[in-house]
């Protein structure tokens, strides 16, 4: 079981390989569209790869709810609990 | 009175692809062209899509017409006569004929007849499935040299104000000649279907709308400029749901291509191009990343000039790529078809 701060170092670590963001600038408060300026695309490319990361599985329908990177890792560490 | 014993077709150990031959229609529609029919941008795009510019054919060019040419060319660099074709399959979904085929009429134009002719039905995934059928005549016995071609005209089925597909489709056919061959040249098939997501990728209508509509069954309280605009609203056009569709493009069948490596025995390593169904440049690159396939390994985007052709999308690809890239013949590509059903087909095959 990951921690909330291994969880957010693993997808900013996801974002920063897809995007090319400094993972710092991934904090749990940032908007992934509105502050990350990330698309729909690239969003899914990231979901992908945290599923396989932290072997959890992220449903389409979820996808839209997850609007900032703090949804995502609740997310994350709720599927894995 | 003993049974007499059957004699059963021979076999032929190896198949391969023996020439490869395109028609890209002649209308250029540029993103400029798509930004007047939706609220988008060239930039826009080009870095959701990877797509500069799509073939279309005008009104006069059926898909019969370019799978014609693509198959001369074809015919002509395999070296084989159309009367030595065991077989001609067209895969498509833009055929406006349910029945009769479109091979059918193909195999009569190009002297191919009497060869059995049939349609496949497998979208984006109709070229390899295809090359399996093909590959299995061939083995089996039942055919010397099978025609598979991949044509479409997509701008026949497009409502080119939504946002989801239309934007990303082309026209055009690619066509191969498959033969035996004295050593191993098509890889086994990897392929299969996921009907669970039906709905994933389709028409927004079926027949039974239109004909249910025209024979009277309207709304009588529609006025006849609405009664026109539902009618026409009603001519069945493509959907995507793109969020379901990349995940399952870029994380699924990055696998089925892997299982495709394995199913040959050869490794990302052996192989000198990499030639996934046109859909998307993001996918493509997605795929590639997942596959980790080496520098050395040239991958087809012919998607930047063609857009999305479905079933014509690889053959359209692998012709540019040897045409531009001639030193690749005779090297290994890996080649997966993916699209709506879902359906998927992949192999390794050699160049021609």
């Amino acid at each position: 079981m990951a921690s909330n701060e291994e969880i957010l170092a693993g997808l900013a670590e996801i974002v920063n390989e897809e995007t090319g963001l400094a993972p710092e600038a991934v904090e749990l408060d940032k908007s992934f569209t509105e502050d990350l300026d990330i698309d729909s695309i690239s969003m899914m490319t990231i979901v992908v790869n945290a599923e396989e990361k932290f072997g959890v599985r992220i449903p389409d329908e979820e996808v839209k709810n997850l609007k900032t990177v703090g949804d995502a890792v609740s997310f994350i560490a709720n599927a894995q609990a | 009175m003993s049974t007499p014993t059957l004699k059963q077709a021979p076999l032929n150990e190896n198949t391969r692809v023996m020439g490869v031959g395109a028609y890209r229609p002649d209308v250029i529609v540029t993103n400029e062209d798509v930004c007047q029919w939706i609220d988008s941008s060239d930039e826009w795009i080009r870095q959701r899509t990877g797509i500069i510019t799509r073939h279309r054919a005008p009104a006069d060019v059926s898909v019969i017409d370019m799978a014609e040419g693509a198959s001369r060319e074809a015919l002509q660099k395999a070296g084989v006569e159309a009367s030595e074709l065991g077989a001609v399959i067209v895969s498509t979904v833009t055929h406006p004929y349910a029945t009769p085929s479109a091979a059918a009429s193909l195999a009569d134009r190009l002297g191919a007849t009497p060869a059995p002719a049939f349609d496949i039905s497998a979208a984006c995934a109709g070229y390899c499935y295809g090359i399996a059928q093909a590959d299995a005549l061939v083995r089996s016995g039942a055919a010397k040299y099978v025609l598979v071609v991949g044509a479409e005209k997509l701008s026949d089925v497009i409502d080119n104000t939504e946002r989801t597909i239309s934007f990303l489709l082309g026209d055009g056919a690619g066509a191969v000649v498959i033969g035996p061959s004295d050593t191993p040249g098509i890889g086994p098939s990897v392929w299969g279907s996921d009907g669970s997501k039906w709905d994933a990728i389709g028409m927004t209508h079926s027949m039974l709308d239109i004909r249910d509509f025209a024979a009277g069954k309207r709304d009588s309280a529609l006025s006849e400029g609405e009664a026109a605009a539902t009618e026409a609203a009603l001519w069945p056009t493509l959907r995507q749901d793109g969020q379901t569709v990349f995940r399952w493009a870029v994380w699924e069948m990055a696998k089925m291509a892997q299982q495709a490596l394995d199913a040959a025995g050869v490794t990302a390593e052996d192989l000198a191009a990499f030639i996934p169904h046109q859909a998307n440049m993001r996918i493509i690159d997605e795929m590639a990343k997942k596959l980790k396939l080496p520098e050395s390994v040239k991958i087809a985007r012919d998607i930047a000039e063609a857009g999305n052709t479905s079933a014509a999308s690889i053959p359209l690809a692998t012709h540019r790529l040897l045409q531009e890239n001639p030193e690749l013949s005779g090297g290994l590509a890996l080649q997966i078809g993916f699209g709506a059903g879902l359906v998927f087909g992949a192999q390794v095959i050699v160049l021609p």
